[in-house]
């Protein structure tokens, strides 16, 4: 297999565990976005019984997803990394409290869990923040110059990063909603099906503005959708158009699965959001894996090693995705009060 | 000194690989320990060991929840810090990281969702498969970060492409390096001994202040028996890896032992204050001759000293040397503890010896400083390389700037401390209690098996707020 076969291969494994990372862990993320609006502490426990069980799995996505560029793509792991060094920090101190405080919650006594109770929001909210703010800077365009990073220590937080960073926030917590309506009952049910609707509203008014952000941070990105601020270039917008339809359309079921209280179809709707967004990324973006300075095949490690990975890839990445849906299919019933006391 | 990111860099990985290495150090032992529990459970339907389970699994969850958030942060911080360093090796240890991931963290992740949380969901078969699926997982992810690692202190099957980065040859030389089988060896065994220490150290507690007697006296005899058997065991690996490191890392072993200079009858030293610029060990307390007899097994063996490098070639002697000394310490004093459980349980007084209990809640941190300490030799060691003999640390740090570098440290410093301190509360107001028993009427405060995680009954008296 040629070289830039394999590179292209693993582009796209790593960009499907990336959405993976985003619609799994995006949804725990929101629940714990969601935790001060919860109405008690009884409500909260149930919300995070809701994800208790899967949240570790999730996570490992991110995992794979560092691991995996740092195997596959050693280049574009050590030009992206520097650039991103305070925000992946901050992601990381952020997903350190969350992740202890599904334990310590429990373990903590009256002001113990008072504090991991706001750590565990804070954590999420903070590591959703970190997320969006990289999405932007990643967006944006990295300085790199000889396959190594050259700009300043806070070229990530531009006005428009701000603006990715507020929509990813959004965007979790309305995957975070649509799977607690999943998930519980109840009172809980109902306060979370308010919560979809009014999410669905943010993240369309939200993805609007990050699209027309986007338009504007390259020309080559204008190019590829055929628009400019004056005029449409239609014969390659209208290739390009069924995303946003896809994405109104989405939004509208959204609002509407929660009016007729169905409840898994709110998760998949939101899971297809992102779908749908990350799409459109990856149009604008194609076919840099550091835009816009790197592409896969600039970034590849060499061919021996990418085939090594992609032989241990093709039995693992079933089997994984096998025994990650056997536990989800374990425990797919709704929360009871039965889960979260005795 | 100066306090530049590589300094930083080098300061910030050291803590927070020394904080990560702490929880997977004993979840490696906590989860084979708990499948031979269930196990022993299933087979024998004998309430102590499904007791034992119950209490295990809960400090099995905390450790292991904190084990998983700082590791995650490994996974980023070789591109963070050490980007240079990835760039120039991500395709040969790159696959073998991917492959930790693929075989192993999934594994270990998914399974752990079932063993916390299905208790009463799913059949004992399953739940014994999965406790049985994460012990291996641990294990499996064990052997590939230490194929990582070992490679890069015996690098062997790797060539310079022509962009000046590194590639593989051979695969197999790559992740069957010189030291791994030795090195996988002496952390397991490692892992198996920090685990049988606090086991041991916690039933002596429970022992001592009369709580859940059978239970822990079944735990106090395993883990004795851990300790008689796999302490010994552990000094002929940990003597085998050294042989090893001799071989292929002759400065590292000459800075373990404080040898300044090569000559034959290089003694082993019980103490000694070494002095870099001085280049000598002072106040040495030696035996002549037993530190070539350990090494080449010839008293009279001329074995090279630190004077055969230059000096930028060198590792740190001082902190080498007495890191080494903690390690074989603690190694020695769970030698001896293993031995002395062995006597009094064969004069079976192994319930009633309350000095020796007493000794074990002392040494239940032994495994713990033993594993620390011995990484700290390894790998400072190894220096100045970070892959030895060819890509020296100082060049292969990131391109950021040290206020960066510098404000990241502080906050681990600070989020570390708060995290370990909650956790090891948590865990010692875990240990203090004790497992709950068959023995007494219910306490009040006593779950039913389907929470080992929560202690449910306590949180839904304690409203927030």
């Amino acid at each position: 297999m040629l070289g830039s076969d394999l590179a292209t291969i693993w582009a796209f494994l790593i960009a499907t565990a990336v959405f993976l990372y985003a619609a799994l862990d995006g949804f725990d993320l929101g629940v714990g976005i969601l935790f001060p609006f919860a109405k008690d502490s009884h409500e909260r426990d149930q919300m995070q019984a809701a994800i208790a069980p899967v949240w570790d799995g999730n996570e490992t996505w991110l995992v794979l997803g560092g691991g995996g560029l740092f195997a596959a793509f050693p280049k574009a792991y050590g030009a992206l990394m520097p650039a991103f060094y305070l925000p992946i920090f901050l992601m990381l101190l952020a997903l350190i409290f969350r992740g202890v405080a599904f334990e310590f919650r429990h373990h903590g006594r009256k002001s113990g869990k008072k504090w991991w109770t706001v750590a565990f929001s804070a954590g999420s909210i903070v590591a959703a923040a970190a997320q969006g703010m990289m999405l932007g800077a990643f967006i944006q365009g990295v300085n790199v110059v000889d396959g190594e990073f050259v700009g300043g220590p806070l070229d990530w937080l531009t006005p428009f990063t701000l603006l990715t960073s507020a929509a990813l926030v959004a965007g979790y917590a309305l995957l975070g909603a649509a799977w607690l309506v999943f998930k519980t009952q109840g009172e809980l049910f109902e306060r979370s099906r308010a919560w979809v609707k009014q999410l669905a509203l943010l993240v369309a008014l939200a993805m609007g503005a990050v699209s027309l952000g986007t338009l504007g941070v390259d020309p080559r990105v204008t190019y590829r959708w055929g628009l400019t601020m004056t005029s449409i270039d239609w014969p390659t917008f209208i290739n390009v158009a069924p995303l946003p339809i896809a994405a109104g359309s989405l939004c509208f079921m959204l609002w509407r699965g929660a009016d007729l209280r169905q409840h898994l179809q709110p998760y998949i709707y939101s899971v297809l959001l992102f779908l749908v967004g990350y799409v459109g990324l990856a149009i604008s973006l194609w076919p840099y894996i550091v835009p816009f300075a790197m592409t896969p095949a600039e970034a590849a490690a060499a061919d021996n090693a990418l085939a090594l990975l992609l032989w241990g890839a093709i039995p693992m990445l079933p089997i994984i995705l096998g025994y990650t849906a056997y536990v989800y299919w374990l425990f797919r019933a709704k929360v009871t009060d039965e889960a979260t006391y005795h | 000194m100066e306090f530049d990111a590589l300094l930083l860099s080098r300061l910030q990985f050291a803590f927070t690989i020394g904080f990560h290495i702490i929880f997977p150090a004993f979840t490696i032992g906590l989860a084979s320990f708990l499948a031979v529990l269930e196990g022993l459970w299933l087979a024998t339907k004998k309430p102590v060991f499904r007791n034992l389970y119950l209490f295990w699994v809960k400090i099995f969850a905390l450790s292991f929840g904190m084990g998983v958030v700082s590791g995650v942060v490994m996974s980023y911080q070789f591109g963070t810090n050490w980007s240079v360093f990835s760039a120039q090796v991500g395709s040969v240890i790159g696959p073998l990281l991917g492959y930790e991931v693929l075989t192993a963290f999934f594994l270990e992740a998914s399974f752990l969702g079932i063993m916390l949380f299905g208790w009463k969901k799913v059949g004992e078969k399953l739940h014994f498969f999965s406790t049985c699926t994460v012990a291996v997982g641990t294990l499996i992810s064990a052997f590939w970060i230490l194929a990582a690692n070992s490679w890069m202190q015996t690098p062997q099957g790797f060539a310079h492409a022509a962009d000046g980065t590194m590639i593989a040859t051979d695969f197999a030389q790559v992740i069957f390096n010189p030291s791994l089988p030795s090195r996988f060896a002496h952390m397991v065994l490692a892992a198996f001994l920090t685990t049988a220490m606090v086991v041991a150290g916690a039933s002596a507690f429970a022992l001592l202040t009369k709580k859940a007697i059978a239970e822990s006296r079944t735990a106090l005899r395993m883990s004795v028996l851990m300790m008689a058997l796999v302490a010994p065991l552990q000094v002929v690996v940990g003597h085998e890896s050294g042989v090893v490191a001799h071989e292929y890392q002759p400065a590292k072993v000459a800075a373990m032992e404080g040898w300044w200079e090569t000559k034959a009858q290089q003694p082993t030293l019980l103490f000694g204050w070494p002095d870099e610029k001085a280049e000598t060990t002072h106040a040495a307390i030696g035996i002549p001759g037993m530190g070539s007899w350990i090494v080449a097994g010839d008293a009279n063996a001329e074995v090279q000293g630190l004077d055969a490098f230059a000096p930028e070639d060198r590792p740190p002697v001082w902190i080498t040397f007495w890191a080494f000394r903690v390690m074989v310490g603690m190694g020695f004093l769970m030698v001896g503890l293993g031995l002395w459980g062995a006597a009094v349980w064969l004069l079976k007084r192994l319930d009633t010896a309350s000095l020796y209990h007493r000794a074990l809640v002392l040494a239940a941190p032994a495994g713990f400083i033993a594993v620390l300490a011995g990484w700290i030799s390894a790998e400072v060691g190894r220096q100045p390389w970070v892959v030895y003999g060819v890509l020296r640390t100082a060049d292969a740090v990131s391109p950021v700037p040290a206020g960066s570098v510098a404000t990241s440290l502080l906050f681990f410093l600070v989020v570390y401390a708060i995290v370990f301190s909650a956790g090891a509360l948590y865990i010692l107001r875990l240990i203090s209690k004790g497992p709950d028993t068959d023995e007494d009427p219910p306490k009040q405060t006593s779950e039913p098996p389907g929470t080992p995680l929560g202690t449910g009954v306590k949180s839904a008296a304690t409203k927030e707020g």
